[in-house]
């Protein structure tokens, strides 16, 4: 790398800052408008000079939705609260029922083992509508409809598979004699599996939990369907923006914003997690 | 007399027992190690001697027979529970963790006074000439220093048993030489039992009182260094130990009067007085007819009045000429210690000293005699 010439370090620094623009312009984007009024917004030409408020954010947290239209009751906070219960449990429940699953996996070969592996994955091959209808009427008579517990239950088809494949390729990765050495110095399977396979998989298990996150953050359809207002997640409760008065386009910038945060926070938060498992491969013992 | 440090009995390990094709990567091998001995699983890859050292460890099931470690049938008891201390190929260093803490990791799992555990520690690292690297960790240095970390690691422990995985594969020559001797004085002055698994007979010979050697997943010969290249139980053995490879050529065994007359390929005969040849000896010889006889390439003799032979290479290895020679409608290698002037071409004879003539079964490569002494 300190070997580059003058030359090739400034195409690639040119290179970079043309990608970080292509990517955080839309983000930046994003921050002007839940500052502005839908007016600023909409103006002809469009500027970046505007007085700042904070009117869209207010609307947004006090659940009041004030348009030319008259008064509006939103239930953004709450659907946020959502978000972050659904995402937070399921990617828990993934993580506890899947980092074993995956060891188990990637260690133990048995009979119909990768079947099984496989069964796991192709949850996330079939559409999801395909099962929707029939899981909305199930889980009406099983009581789950518009139930915390049948969300998260739903919401294992994304965290699961994801969480299982990608914690088995890392466990995979680890040598089995590093285990072995481990037990022969007198240690159970599960405190190996605690203090060797664990802690080695962990910036993989930090990604991949990551990953499902900010795939159960995302999740549109299965809460569009199977749960109604008091349960819904900001993707389905953004839906309210769109008003008989038109689109708020300052309230749902404010939105998006407010939505996007917890995971961008994360994601920033976990850089150091991510990019230490990817690169595992270059540095394991 | 105690229980035997390592017994194993009738020994298989069966890969894919329900497949149409079951693997027996090891079978049936029964050996006993001594408390105090040190024992080499020598053969090429594939040959079953890792697989026989991880039934030990507990990392593969024992498909069939027992494994006992001092007494106690180990078949089904956890790895932690064996008292065996083990030192890998791939290393299996813990990476979070610096050289000095793996090697001294056991130690402090059983609690030893922190005292204790630095000297040891400074013991093993001086052996091992890791002094160095002890506060490195293992992914920022070499990988053998890495092996020499795990070497480490496992010969600081008081187990009944250390298994040593290709200890010393990824040394220097000088360095492994020079580890070889210390490495055996340690084992040897703590009275541990060692069984490692190699593929280089030159460490199996220097570290092990006893070789086992295998091929196919059978042990062919367990025995003394030089018993297995004195008396080779087997042709396997007898070609597989020693440097260059013993020379090899079918022989039709038949009577000459008293004497023994040997015909290879190409109308070469040899012959040999009664007196080279126990009785007994002689007479399984001519029984069998068929028979493959071998002659080390530090045996051969070079004499103008011996069979004929047309040297074929000369190579000057810097201490010794390695002559390479048609003969017999094969090729018979020998070794000189002094650079012999010969080049491609030349005529030479060559004679087999009945002491040195190794003779097996022709069909079953069994040995049959060794110097004119029943095998």
């Amino acid at each position: 790398m300190d070997h580059a010439s003058p030359m090739t370090r400034w195409l690639k620094g040119l290179a970079l800052t043309l990608v970080v623009i292509f990517f955080m312009f839309p983000i930046l984007w994003i921050v002007l408008m839940s500052f502005q009024t839908n007016e600023t917004i909409l103006r002809m030409p469009p500027s970046v000079v505007f007085t700042p408020t904070l009117e869209n954010y207010q609307a947004l947290i006090t659940g009041k939705l004030v348009s030319s239209a008259g008064v509006l009751e939103i239930q953004f906070m709450r659907n946020l609260m959502n978000s972050v219960i659904l995402s937070v449990c399921s990617v828990a429940l993934s993580l506890l029922l899947g980092v074993p699953a995956a060891y188990a996996f990637a260690r133990h070969k048995f009979r119909g083992s990768e079947d099984i592996a496989f069964t796991l994955l192709s949850f996330r091959f079939a559409p999801p509508l395909l099962v929707l209808l029939p899981l909305a009427l199930y889980f009406q008579d099983l009581g789950l409809a518009n139930t915390y517990i049948g969300l998260i239950w739903v919401y294992q088809l994304i965290c699961l598979p994801l969480i299982l494949w990608i914690v088995r390729g890392y466990f995979e990765d680890i040598s089995p004699d590093v285990e072995h050495a481990y037990r022969l110095a007198g240690h159970s399977w599960f405190s190996t599996f605690r203090r060797i396979a664990l802690p080695l998989a962990g910036p993989g298990i930090a990604a991949a939990g990551l990953l499902a996150f900010i795939f159960a953050w995302n999740n549109f359809v299965f809460a569009l369907v199977l749960a109604s207002a008091d349960k819904q997640p900001v993707t389905v409760g953004a839906l309210a923006f769109v008003t008989a008065s038109g689109i708020q386009y300052g309230q749902i910038a404010a939105g998006i914003v407010l939505s996007i945060a917890p995971t961008l926070a994360l994601a920033l938060y976990a850089q150091r997690y991510l990019v230490e498992g990817l690169s595992l491969g270059a540095v394991k013992g | 007399m105690s229980a035997p440090a390592l017994e194993l009995d009738r020994v298989s390990k069966i890969y894919g027992a329900k497949a149409a094709r079951p693997v027996r990567a090891v079978d049936a091998v029964s050996m006993s190690v001594a408390k105090g001995e040190i024992v080499a699983l020598l053969g090429s890859s594939g040959c079953g001697k890792t697989s026989t050292l991880r039934m030990v460890a507990g990392f593969e099931t024992v498909s069939e027979g027992a494994v006992r470690i001092a007494g106690r049938e180990v078949n089904r008891v956890a790895p932690a529970k064996r008292n065996v201390a083990m030192a890998f190929e791939g290393y299996s260093l813990y990476p979070p963790l610096t050289v000095r803490e793996n090697i001294a990791f056991a130690l402090k799992s059983a609690r030893l006074p922190r005292e204790e555990v630095a000297r040891r520690v400074a013991e093993i690292a001086h052996l091992l000439e890791i002094e160095p690297i002890l506060d490195r960790y293992p992914a920022s240095i070499s990988g053998g220093q890495q092996q020499r970390a795990s070497l480490g690691r496992a010969l600081i422990r008081e187990a009944d048993l250390h298994l040593l995985d290709e200890p010393m594969g990824q040394l220097e020559p000088a360095l492994r030489a020079l580890l070889r001797g210390r490495i055996k004085h340690f084992v040897k002055e703590r009275g541990l039992t060692a069984v490692l698994v190699t593929h280089d007979q030159t460490e199996a010979n220097a570290l092990a009182d006893r070789i086992a050697v295998m091929e196919g997943g059978v042990l062919q010969q367990f025995a003394s260094p030089a018993e297995l290249k004195d008396r080779p139980a087997n042709l396997f053995t007898g070609t597989f130990i020693g440097e260059p490879p013993m020379n090899v050529f079918q022989a039709q065994a038949r009577a000459e009067g008293d004497a023994l007359r040997l015909g290879l390929g190409e109308g070469v005969a040899l012959d040999y007085p009664a007196a080279g040849f126990e009785p007994a000896v002689r007479e399984t010889i001519l029984k069998r007819g068929r028979v493959t006889l071998g002659v080390r390439p530090h045996a051969v003799r070079l004499d103008p009045a011996g069979a004929p032979a047309e040297v074929a290479a000369n190579q000057w290895l810097g201490d010794q000429s390695h002559i390479a020679a048609s003969f017999a409608g094969g090729t018979l290698v020998t070794v000189e210690h002094d650079r012999a002037r010969l080049r491609p071409g030349d005529r030479i004879g060559v004679r087999f000293e009945p002491a040195d003539l190794h003779v097996f079964d022709g069909e079953t490569g069994a040995a049959l005699s060794h110097g004119g002494r029943a095998a």
